[in-house]
């Protein structure tokens, strides 16, 4: 059944343009982020840290425009009626509607490979790191995901809904950026400034885009990415109507 | 085989369904008639699992609603209000997916899909964006997906509001062929299309029932039930139709000079009537039996309810 959910709202992502806009725009900026801002040609070295390096604030403002629409527009045209008087659990919408924006993220990565092809062709980079890095940047992208559409359930207002995601999306991430960590130091006590920063995407991305997987920072997407759709889950089970 | 018991909604403190309390059977028809925001969607979408009930009880199948939605859910069709649907899909990508979800399997989708679309007329839009169609045409794509899967209930809200003369017809011999052992639902603002396809009428005002018989029952309720009206082509004495046994009051309307005689309870007058023209000679160019007028009805049994 998810399967089936998963196929119609994939195909929605490419009837509208918002695949191809999200796609285009994100291979546009990656690239301008990683030559120009990080660069990737100059440093001369034979890796794609640089491009890798700006994702989360890269996914920062494109994932939750992938994300508003999900439930929001369900909610605006009245389809939400339809889809939860049909015989499927809110799981298996949530999932299907998950997976197929997360499918769409996984593609636009995919098609930064010619970024790959030059490194190879340039250099010599270990090429295990790369893949492992895709995996984290994937990974991190499913977690924005989550948030944003945990925001998309709450509001029939895609307006709304996307600032949602960006607030609580930067939240995640500036809170292990150093000048959220510098304010604390001096007179936190270090657990406290560990905390903190283990709650960031980008404390826990970093070791994945050199390319380390680590077991905890996995688990530490894939349980976001859990809770913020459960919550989700239960704001589309307790206000389908309004 | 649904069975409603004080069924009530709150939004807020707003009470939009205030304790419900009906048994609806199989071949039964049954028409929602009832001011706007009388609560007749607000039953619908509890009727179909999409809201919970504030309180109170419903059992579908002999299942209740809040243990197995999925379960009683396959065996209805919707209609939602407005006839939602996904606008960048096409009517057939539309109904491809539904019959998906309701696990109909190939061939049997291929056939389904053709049958409804055969008695819907959906042929001309078929590759055409749902939001570029027009009203009608979208209403149409609903109530196609709301029978396809061929369900024991079917749930229609207003299903032939926007469609044109043939399609309302056409809607409502559907409706009337559907198998005798099903059970059909709809919501209307049109009180003759009620004694067109159903065989029970509901009316709901504030929330409440206030009436629940067949059609035949409210137009019985109607002062022009079984009435008689006439008209002379010249003008003479009448005053003898008045006085006839069985006639309770006899009017005339000013402008169009038509005479309407109003039958005591339950008796027939047109005999009467006639044998009274023919012996009198009186020169009657029209005459017929007046069947009930149901805006009337409807209006003593909504606003009464205000009182
Ligand atoms: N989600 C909601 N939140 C608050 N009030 C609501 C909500 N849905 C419906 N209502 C209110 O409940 C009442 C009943 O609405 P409902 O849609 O059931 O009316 P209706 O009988 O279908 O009317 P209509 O003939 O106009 O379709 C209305 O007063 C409406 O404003
Ligand atoms: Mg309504």
């Amino acid at each position: 059944m998810i399967n089936v959910l998963f196929k119609r709202e994939l195909a929605s992502f490419f009837a509208t343009p918002v695949a191809y806009v999200f796609i285009t725009i994100f291979l546009i900026l990656s690239g301008v982020f990683a030559f120009f801002i990080g660069g990737l040609y100059e440093r001369g070295q034979a890796d794609l840290l640089p491009f890798f390096n700006f994702h989360p604030w890269l996914y920062l403002f494109l994932v939750p425009a992938i994300a508003m629409r999900t439930w929001s527009e369900e909610r605006k045209n009245g389809s939400i009626e339809l889809l939860m008087t049909l015989p499927i659990t809110t799981f298996q919408a949530m999932m299907g509607k998950f997976l197929a924006a997360w499918a769409v993220l996984g593609l636009s990565l995919l098609l930064t490979f010619p970024l790959w092809i030059t490194v190879n062709y340039l250099g010599n980079p270990d090429n295990g790191v790369i893949v492992a890095a895709y995996i984290g940047s994937w990974l991190m992208a499913g977690a924005f995901l989550a948030i944003g559409i945990c925001m998309s359930a709450l509001t029939k207002n895609q307006v709304i809904a996307f600032i949602l995601a960006i607030v609580v999306s930067f939240l995640f991430v500036v809170s292990g950026s150093g000048i959220v960590l510098d304010a604390f130091k001096g007179w936190a006590p270090s657990f406290v400034i560990d905390t903190i920063a283990s709650f960031s995407f980008l404390t826990h991305y970093e070791s994945l885009a050199k390319g380390v997987i680590a077991l905890n920072d996995v688990m530490y997407f894939l349980l976001l990415m859990a809770l913020w759709l459960y919550g989700g889950l239960l704001i589309i089970e307790q206000k389908k109507a309004d | 085989m649904i069975c409603v018991k004080n069924l009530s909604k709150y939004f807020g403190d707003f009470a939009a369904v205030k304790e419900l309390t009906f048994d609806i059977k199989p071949g039964e028809v049954v028409g929602f008639l009832g001011p706007n925001g009388a609560g007749k969607s607000t039953t619908m979408k509890m009727l179909t699992g999409f809201l919970t009930p504030s309180g109170g009880e419903i059992r579908i199948a002999d299942m209740a609603m809040d243990q197995s939605a999925q379960m009683i859910q396959q065996k209805i069709g919707y209609l939602p209000e407005g006839a939602p649907a996904y606008g960048e899909m096409t009517p057939l990508q539309f109904l491809n997916f539904i019959a998906q979800v309701r696990g109909l399997k190939s061939g049997e989708k291929k056939r389904r899909i053709n049958e409804v679309v055969e008695q819907v007329e959906l042929h001309e839009v078929l590759d055409k964006p749902i939001d570029n169609l027009s009203k009608g045409f979208k209403r149409r794509v609903g109530l196609a997906q709301a029978i396809l899967h061929d369900p024991e209930i079917l749930i229609l809200d207003e299903p032939t509001d926007g469609l044109d003369p043939n399609q309302k017809h056409q809607v409502r011999t559907l409706i009337q062929n559907l198998a005798k052992d099903k059970i059909v639902i709809i919501s209307t603002h049109i009180l003759e299309e009620v004694s067109a396809v159903c065989n029970r009428v509901m009316i709901i005002a504030e929330g409440k029932l206030l009436f629940d018989n067949t059609p035949e029952t409210l137009l019985s309720k109607s002062r022009y039930y079984k009435a008689v009206t006439l008209h002379l082509s010249y003008s003479t004495d009448i005053s003898g139709l008045a006085e006839l046994p069985g006639v309770r009051d006899m009017e005339v309307e000013q402008k169009s000079g038509r005479v309407t005689l109003f039958p005591e309870a339950d008796t027939d007058i047109l005999h009467l009537v006639t044998e009274h023209i023919q012996q009198r000679k009186l020169p009657v160019d029209t005459l017929f039996v007046e069947n009930g007028r149901l805006d009337q009805v409807f209006r003593d049994i909504t606003h009464g309810s205000k009182e």
